[in-house]
């Protein structure tokens, strides 16, 4: 039983090392090395577009059940075939490219917003001994790398030569670079209990009995948590904070003037954002790999999918945020919370568990407190209605 | 009030939604799209869309006599009726042509309300398009003409009391054996 | 029409103008805005209509009065029966013709329900312009289906009604129907109900809409905005009250007013009415007398409209339409035409204050503020 789950748990790996091995026999040893890049990322490309075409089925199938109506249902059984559909739809559609457009930076905003996106999967620690390039600055590649995406964004917008793409690209960078802040500093809290910056040290961290010991079940685990993945919600351009892609208001944003693969590719890449930064708040908070019983790599993707059906859950149920009303939000109510939050952090090291854990609930609830006192704009005013004759 | 109650309030309706809609029927909160061309809804029987004709026996029987009420009183002016002439030249009381033009008509129902004969009414097919063109909805007289027996179907009680009303005319006509005169309203 | 993709300098900051559709998902229709803005800040807004100018006034003054109706249905095809109503009651008016009872009070339920129709299809599509992903629109017309299947049932059509004669009405409400509306009505509070828990008090909604495009009862009143947009403002004018028209002055209802004028406002003075609504439904089901649904001196002219001549003279006609005071203007020479045609409508009315909503906020703002006005292009173009 023991031997079948670490055969089940390891077989990625095992099966790495024997293609490796096998090679090995017959062919010199670089070659061998560069055979295991190679596997590694054809896996993570192939894995990929994979995973965003059936997170497109699931967001739309969830979706339609939170809106009482069945998803797509048509293409295969459950309309499991429905992602392949719209490949073939959108490679075969015409591309159309705006007369006064900037063709080659049009050309080009498409690709490179993907390259960061599948880059950012390096990092990803999917199981156990599961990470392609255990680097030991994992976390700070990871935000180096995501924060190439305004980039590309904005070559798309500009080169558009529309005013809706504009503003959509100009809403964008102040997003993106906003959020990008708070994001970091909610994670540094992690960072600082697992005195690492590699990712799959932070996860090895978290192990403790039954692999349960993660850093959400601590005060500042939680907020830290839960800030990360708001500005994660954020940074991947997901509701309630699309403003980049507003579609009430900006027609699509900063892709208005995309059409067939060039449009898939900016799809793509939201979404292969989103499971990677959903897999980074796994990774970072929830334990990663780290679970009892099932196989590492089954736990990294349940926690991972879960993350992203609350995601998709928010955007069934939220409007969208202003763009004044979304930036006070990172400046005023998100950044604060994170630097007491690595306050308590420093704290709790320092301190024993149950008095640590009153005294951190204390500050925190103070901290709120304060907040939603200095920042009435976000509270709702009571209102009462008169009933006139 | 917590600050961050409403959001939480709200993502909880979606989630009830969402796991009702496996469940539940269709008024209680379960799905409630339906799946079009493999199921259908029930039409009611006063829907109205498009008008055709009835006849009683054979399909070149219809009940229309081309007094052309239908077609003065036609808001969009989508019917063209000619009326047909027996072998003296004399009017017969038949419609020679009786177009409709499926592409303007606004499905107001006034024709059927205006027939004096009981002639024109309103279909519940709605599936007409074609790729031909709108040329191809301007149907003619062969094309609208239904039994008498698909608009019991369609519409059991209108057809009903129609076939009853005509029955009594009939029975009175041949009692009276002269027609009444036109009433004249003012 | 200045050339809209030049930016240019007033009070020396660079302006942007920016063209809000006739194509774009949030005008509601070939609506169009011409929008300056300054960075995200509106400093200008110039609304552009007629795209979907039918020339409907004109058509009317050919046709028969009866063969009107129809047509009135297209005006504002989100609730077609308070169109037919407010087109009837003129007529009726211009010719002095009496409503049977029975028929007065099938009017009163037909059109309560389409207000409920019409109210929650504007909150759903308002709030989708918000950014609430179609959840709030697909609940509502979840409900609305039911009322539409109903209208199907009695009218014949789930939109275009056509429902209303001079006199009275087409057709009568079965105890079937009856008992389907009771059903409805039993169920629309828990519906509401869950609706309002959905969004209504939402931290993100309340930052998006309090205090966003207040419009001040003075200028309400001087623009001459009628509906909910004006009560939202907190003035209290509702012609179901002022005028007492058909049999309104029977029931025991209240008119919501809010005190803002914000779009919240406009939001919640719509889901309170649905809930006045319900109950002068309420009342109107326990009270609704057996009897004719057609006046006597008209049934003649229903096979018969050209015989249909009301006497020389004119009249004006208004009910209180979902979206404000809808009248219509009929001057009769005694043809079986009307001589002169005309339709007050309040979607066109209340557009002419959107500017002065919208000035000095967010390009955001604009769009929910228009879907706060409800404006129907069917209606407003006509």
């Amino acid at each position: 039983m023991e031997n079948i789950g670490s055969f089940i748990d390891m077989i990625f790996v095992t099966a790495k090392a024997w293609i490796l091995a096998l090679l090995g026999q017959f062919l010199p040893v670089w070659i061998v090395v560069l055979a295991s890049i190679v596997i590694s990322g054809v896996a993570i490309l192939c894995l990929g577009p994979v995973i965003m075409m059936y997170l497109t089925l699931l967001e739309r199938k969830v979706i339609g059940r939170i809106q009482n109506r069945y998803g797509p249902n048509r293409v295969g059984i459950w309309g499991l075939l429905q992602p392949i559909a719209d490949g073939i739809k959108m490679f075969t559609k015409e591309d159309i490219v705006p007369a006064n457009a900037d063709k080659l930076i049009h050309l080009l905003a498409p690709i490179m917003t993907v390259v960061p996106a599948l880059m950012i999967f390096v990092v990803v620690p999917f199981g156990r001994q599961m990470t392609a390039a255990d680097l030991n600055i994992g976390f700070l590649y990871f935000i180096a790398v995501s924060s190439i995406t305004i980039l590309p964004i904005f070559m798309a917008s500009w080169s558009s030569r529309n005013k809706y793409s504009l503003l959509g690209g100009m809403r964008t960078a102040a997003q993106l670079i906003s959020y990008e802040v708070p994001m970091t500093l909610a994670a540094v809290p992690a960072i600082m209990m697992s005195q690492s910056l590699s990712t799959n040290t932070i996860v090895l961290t978290q192990a403790g009995s039954f692999g349960l010991n993660w850093f959400i079940f601590t005060p500042w685990g939680i907020v830290g948590f839960i800030v990360f993945f708001l500005c994660a919600t954020a940074e991947c351009n997901r509701p309630p904070f699309d403003l980049p892609e507003a579609e009430s208001e900006l027609v699509a944003g900063f892709h208005t003037e995309y059409s067939g693969m060039k449009f898939a590719l900016f799809y793509m890449a939201e979404y292969m954002n989103a499971f990677t930064l959903c897999g980074i708040a796994a990774t970072l908070f929830l334990g990663g790999w780290q679970g009892p019983f099932l196989p590492s790599w089954v736990w990294f993707f349940g926690k991972t999918l879960a993350l992203i059906c609350i995601m998709i859950w928010f955007r069934g149920t939220f409007p969208r945020f202003r763009v004044d009303h979304l930036m006070a939000f990172a400046w005023k109510f998100l950044l604060p919370l994170t630097l007491v939050n690595i306050l308590l952090t420093a704290l709790w090291q320092f301190t024993s568990a149950s008095a640590a854990w009153l005294f951190s609930i204390m500050i925190l609830a103070a901290m709120l407190y304060m907040l939603v006192k200095l920042n009435r704009v976000f509270v709702p005013e009571k209102r009462n209605y008169v009933l006139a004759d | 009030m917590i600050f961050g109650a409403g959001v939480f309030k709200g993502m909880m309706v979606t989630l009830k939604n969402f796991l009702t809609s496996y469940y539940r029927d269709r008024d209680n909160g379960g799905i409630f799209t339906v799946q079009y061309p493999e199921e259908r809804e029930k039409l009611a029987e006063n829907y109205r869309n498009l008008p055709f004709l009835v006849y009683d026996g054979a399909p070149d029987q219809i009940r229309c006599v081309a007094c052309g009420i239908c077609e003065r009183e036609c808001p969009p002016k989508c019917i063209h009726i000619e009326m047909a002439t027996d072998a003296a030249g004399k009017p017969a009381r038949k419609p020679a042509v009786f177009d409709i033009d499926y592409s303007l008509c606004m499905n107001c129902g006034i024709c059927e309300e205006v027939c004096p004969f009981d002639s024109i009414y309103m279909d519940h097919t709605f599936e007409i398009t074609s790729q031909a063109g709108p040329r191809s909805l301007i149907r003619g007289k062969e094309a609208l003409a239904r039994s008498n027996d698909y608009f019991r179907k369609i519409r059991p009680a209108m057809a009903a009391a129609v076939d009853q009303k005509r029955k009594t005319a009939e029975d009175k006509k041949k009692a009276a054996a002269t027609p009444p005169p036109p009433q004249e309203i003012k | 029409m200045p050339n809209i993709i030049e930016t240019k300098k007033l009070d020396g900051s660079d302006i942007l103008e920016i063209n809000f559709g006739p194509q774009h998902p949030s005008t509601h229709g070939v609506f169009r805005m011409i929008v300056q803005t300054e960075g995200e800040k509106i400093r200008g807004l110039r609304p552009i209509f007629g795209y979907l100018h039918r020339n409907h006034e004109q058509i009317a003054e050919n046709l028969p009065y009866a063969a009107i109706m129809p047509y009135t249905d297209r005006l504002d095809y989100v609730n077609a029966l308070a169109n037919n109503f407010g087109y009837a009651l003129t007529v009726e008016k211009l010719a002095s013709l009496e409503v049977p009872e029975r028929a007065e009070y099938l009017r009163v339920i037909m059109a309560e329900l389409a207000r409920i129709v019409n109210h929650i299809t504007v909150i759903g599509f308002m709030l989708n312009d918000l950014g609430a992903f179609f959840t709030p629109l697909l609940y509502a017309f979840r409900e609305r289906e039911r009322i539409l299947d109903l209208f199907e049932e009695v009218t014949g059509s789930r939109l275009m009604n056509n429902y209303f004669r001079f006199g009275g009405v087409k057709r009568d409400l079965t105890a079937l129907h009856l008992a389907t509306i009771h059903q409805i009505v039993a169920k629309f509070p828990a519906f509401l109900e869950e609706f309002e828990t959905l969004l209504s008090k939402n931290e993100i909604l309340c930052m998006r809409c309090q205090n966003v495009g207040v419009l001040s009862p003075e200028t309400a009143t001087n623009a001459g905005i009628t509906g909910p947009v004006l009560r939202a403002s907190g003035v209290n004018y509702d012609i179901r009250k002022v005028d007492g028209y058909s049999i309104y002055h029977r029931f025991d209802f209240k008119i919501p007013l809010g005190k803002k004028g914000d779009v919240y406002d406009r939001y919640y003075v719509r889901i309170l009415e649905i809930r006045e609504s319900l109950k002068i439904l309420e009342q109107a089901l326990a009270k609704i007398p057996q009897g004719e649904i057609l006046n006597k001196k008209t049934v003649p002219f229903i096979k018969m409209p050209r015989n249909f001549k009301p006497p020389v003279g004119e009249a004006y006609g208004r009910v209180e339409s979902p979206k404000g005071e809808l009248g219509f203007y009929v001057v009769s020479d005694g043809t079986p035409q009307p001589w002169r045609y005309h339709v007050r409508a309040p979607s066109l009315i209340n557009l002419t204050v959107l500017e002065e909503m919208c000035l000095g906020q967010k390009i955001a703002d604009a769009i929910i503020i228009l879907g706060s006005i409800d404006i129907v292009l069917g209606e407003t173009d006509r």
